[in-house]
């Protein structure tokens, strides 16, 4: 038998293994964040720019909020850069930003349109992912796509920083440890208008629900279901309408003779302009009287832009928000000097979150001194900060939600102008908001995971 | 009966109307079945290289070459329909989603590997053509177009909100750690993360993922040029060109045309199955209406009834739809660096309805140039450009 040069001899051997177990245990060695850097990861920027992705919506029913983040994003690129004023990055506390990039690199975008769908959604990030080498993943204002895209970023091993994003399971039963949502849920939107609801129009009430047919309406049928529920409403129906229906008014016929004398309208973006203004100014509910009550209309979720949309609709309508650019402290004042000098209007709520996402992110790699994923991820989790325009925060490891107060808004009987049209009736603080991680089950997945470098 | 037909295409090879076509084409001086072949074998040369000469041009990455190659699959299959027998299905895209659906199901409940998923796909998705397109095919032209298109939004509203314990909804049917999948249980222990499709141990994302999906481009163009040049092409032409004579000279049209929707259907399922085997997720966006449209445009983009059209329409597409809405106004600025201050500002804002969202745009003014000056499509523009350089090469323009 001839010998072959190319077989291992036991020599061999035990020198390649003695050489690779020196090799794997050198990183335990060394300090943290310097071997990190060596980690082979997805995206690891090698230049001098680092290239994070935005991945909104650009048409579909909700392409305003779209265009509203993607000015934030571009907003929050620039101050992290250090050109602007800076805007809440001079806020942020506890904060390690710099102003000069991130990590020294400086900050690139690119975007991409979601459609409003799940396939285009993810079909965009992997192209940010694949062909722009984006570190970082952030938009939304679909929970569907939200969930769809966090679900591939965890796969990817990219980090997902949601937008815009409202349904129980983001945080919930889809978690994942790639993925941070700053925006609240319908759960605490729930907690904080029961109350609210109760004291404006009484504990004997009887609800019909209108649900965008998606995850968000779904959980925040439920959310507001049970909140109302528990304070003695009645639930006469819940109609599930397909998410883009644009006229509603097959839905909104047999609301008036159900013997409901609230309609509940889970709906968002064009969706809910569309849905509030055909009920208040074709169906004219809002002058109805059902049983000796005065009919009244609720939209659980709704912000500025929606209220623009719905023009005289939205006056005196119920709902809750996220952030509202007239809140009364110093980091939502800069932000809306900032933003309003930039683009000539006052951001939204959708435009807030992404900002503030942007930045949360730049600061735990600033804190974690590298954009090595697992170690930015332990930065994030758990993070308790303030000035950033709600109050003192805290990201919770359990499930990656942040908490914060929750504001009820209504709509303005008397705007003064077109950004006006919001008023806050009652700020709802953290505490009551809370809640335990595990009733909606879920797991966050693993730190490590192969992603696109392998 | 269409397997007989199939396979007994040999002797089509030098019936007149065959080398009329063929002179017509490219390579006139070949017999039919070697030059097949070599069309073949540039058709994959061209497919596997695609990393390389795609790259210039932004598109060299894995995630939008599969996505070539997929949809490439799903209008060469369409093709074969609409371009050969002449009726356009408007519900095609209800394939595309029953495959994907399959090939998730059967990631959840038996194996990773890709061939099952893949072939099961083909499977569900050629019994659901069967059913369709036994009821469609009862009528002819618009009313064959409508019924498909009603059949495809039942199967959507079905998708979306009725059968919800099968499809998930909107959300979408994923696969979860804890499904059962038998066979790889029966061999090794799940991992702490989610797995990942794959074909005997290769995983298939990113670059396998993409070689795997252009393999089976390629096998399906070379069925699909065997399918052209057999008897059963044969017919299908003769129904588009007047089925009331084929009718006449006594053949019995519906089980052709039944043969070719649902091979055509189980294109569209293996195009469903891939799109799944490279991201395990099936949605009900996939059966709506604007896909089907999608594979219309597609092929008439490309030039209905060729072989290469149908691919090269559904990679334009996918090029729009991934590449140019994501141009936005700094990268326009970037491509216009080489101007004055001013002039750059101009050419942004000339060029910016067009990109971004606006690539809708683009597509829809693409889609009318092409319709009102190039009726055979892309394929058409290339050809009349050959016949242009040819004729002033040889000093004669002879050509179609």
């Amino acid at each position: 038998m001839p010998i072959d040069p190319s077989a291992w001899s036991r020599r061999r051997l035990l020198k390649t293994s003695a050489a690779v177990g020196a090799g794997l245990a050198m990183p335990h060695v060394l300090i943290r964040s310097a071997w990190a850097q060596d980690q082979a990861f997805c995206n690891n920027p090698s230049g001098d720019t680092v290239t994070l992705g935005f991945n909104v919506p650009q048409s579909g029913p909700y392409a305003d909020e779209g265009a509203d983040e993607l000015r934030a994003f571009q907003l929050a690129v620039k101050h992290l850069n250090g050109e602007g004023d800076g805007g809440m990055m001079n806020t942020l506390q506890p904060s390690s930003l710099k102003g000069n990039g991130i990590l020294g690199k400086k900050v690139a975008y690119v975007t991409g349109d979601t459609q409003t769908k799940s396939d285009a959604a993810r079909a965009s990030a992997k192209r940010m992912i694949e062909a722009d080498k984006a570190i970082m993943i952030s938009g939304g204002s679909s929970s569907g796509v939200a969930i769809a895209v966090q679900s591939l970023c965890q796969d990817m091993g990219v980090m997902f920083m949601a937008g815009l994003t409202h349904s129980n399971d983001t945080t919930g039963k889809d978690k994942r440890r790639y993925g941070f949502r700053h925006f609240f849920n319908a759960y605490m939107s729930g907690q904080a208008l029961g109350p609210v609801l109760a004291e404006e129009y009484g504990k004997d009430r009887r609800a019909y629900h209108l649900t965008a047919d998606y995850t968000w309406g779904w959980t925040q049928e439920e959310s507001i279901k049970n909140a109302t529920e528990g304070l003695g409403w009645e639930t006469v129906e819940a109609v599930r309408t397909p998410l883009g229906a644009g006229d509603f008014s097959q839905y909104l016929t047999p609301v008036l003779n159900s013997g409901a004398d609230v309609l509940i309208l889970n709906h968002y973006g064009g969706d809910m302009v569309n849905s509030l203004r055909q009920a208040v100014t074709q169906f004219d509910m809002r002058s109805k009287q059902v049983g000796g009550k005065d009919f009244q209309i609720v939209v659980p979720l709704f912000s500025e832009l929606m209220a623009q949309g719905a023009g005289e609709a939205v006056k005196g309508i119920l709902g809750t928000a996220n952030w509202d650019w007239k809140l009364d402290n110093e980091a939502s004042k800069v932000f809306a000097k900032s933003f309003g000098e930039e683009y000539g209007s006052p951001p939204s709520q959708a435009a807030h979150t992404c900002y503030v996402q942007t930045l949360l992110y730049a600061n735990a790699v600033e804190t974690a001194g590298t954009f090595y994923p697992p170690e930015v991820i332990k930065a994030l989790e758990g993070f308790e900060f303030d000035g950033m325009g709600n109050g003192p925060t805290l990201y919770r490891a359990e499930d990656h939600q942040c908490f914060k107060d929750v504001l009820v808004v209504r709509g303005k009987q008397e705007p003064t102008n077109q950004f006006d049209l919001m008023e806050i009736v009652k700020v709802v603080p953290r505490d009551q908001a809370t809640y335990d991680p595990s009733i909606f089950g879920g797991e966050l997945g693993p730190y490590e995971v192969k992603g696109c470098a392998a | 009966m269409s397997e007989t037909v199939l396979t007994s295409d040999k002797a089509m090879g030098k019936s007149p109307a065959e080398k009329d076509r063929k002179n017509a084409g490219m390579a006139g001086f070949l017999s039919s079945s070697n030059s097949d072949y070599l069309m073949a074998a540039l058709f994959a040369l061209a497919i596997f290289t695609m990393p390389l000469w795609l790259a210039p041009i932004g598109a060299g990455y894995p995630d939008i070459l599969q996505k070539f190659a997929i949809f490439g699959i799903f209008a060469l299959g369409f093709n074969i329909l609409f371009g050969f027998s002449g009726y356009l299905s408007f519900g095609h895209a209800a394939f595309l989603g029953a495959g994907s659906y399959a090939a998730v199901w059967m990631f959840k409940l038996l194996s990773m590997n890709a061939v099952l998923a893949v072939a099961f796909s083909i499977v569900i998705a050629g019994i659901f053509a069967l059913a369709i397109g036994f009821v469609s095919l009862r009528r002819s032209g618009i009313y064959f177009s409508i019924l498909t298109l009603a059949f495809a939004q039942m199967s959507y509203n079905l998708a979306y909100s009725v059968l919800t314990p099968i499809t998930n909804g909107e959300t979408g049917l994923q696969i979860s750690r804890t499904d059962p999948r038998v066979l790889d249980n029966m061999f090794r222990e799940p991992g702490a993360a989610l797995p990942v499709p794959d074909f005997f141990g290769i995983e298939l994302q990113g670059w396998p993922g993409f070689y795997f999906c252009a393999t089976l481009l390629v096998l399906a163009f070379f069925l699909t040029m065997r399918i052209k040049n057999s008897t059963f092409g044969m017919m299908l032409f003769a129904i588009k060109s007047n089925q009331n004579r084929m009718a006449y000279t006594g053949f019995s049209t519906r089980p052709y045309l039944l043969a070719a929707f649902v091979i055509s259907g189980m294109y569209a399922g293996l195009a469903g199955g891939l799109l799944a085997v490279t991201d395990p997720l099936a949605g009900a966006d996939r059966m709506q209406w604007t896909a089907s449209g999608e594979v219309v445009l597609m092929t008439i983009l490309g030039g209905v009834g060729t072989l290469l059209g149908p691919v090269i329409g559904a990679a334009v597409m996918k090029y729009l739809e991934q590449i140019f809405s994501s141009f936005n106004e700094g990268v326009l600025h970037r491509a216009f660096d080489f101007l004055t201050p001013e002039l750059q500002d101009l050419m942004v804002g000339i060029t910016s309805p067009f990109v971004g969202e606006g690539w809708h745009l683009t597509l829809g003014l693409m889609f009318m140039i092409v319709v009102i000056f190039l009726p055979g499509g892309i394929m058409e523009g290339l050809r009349r450009i050959a016949s242009a350089t040819r004729g002033r090469r040889a000093g004669s323009g002879d050509a179609n």
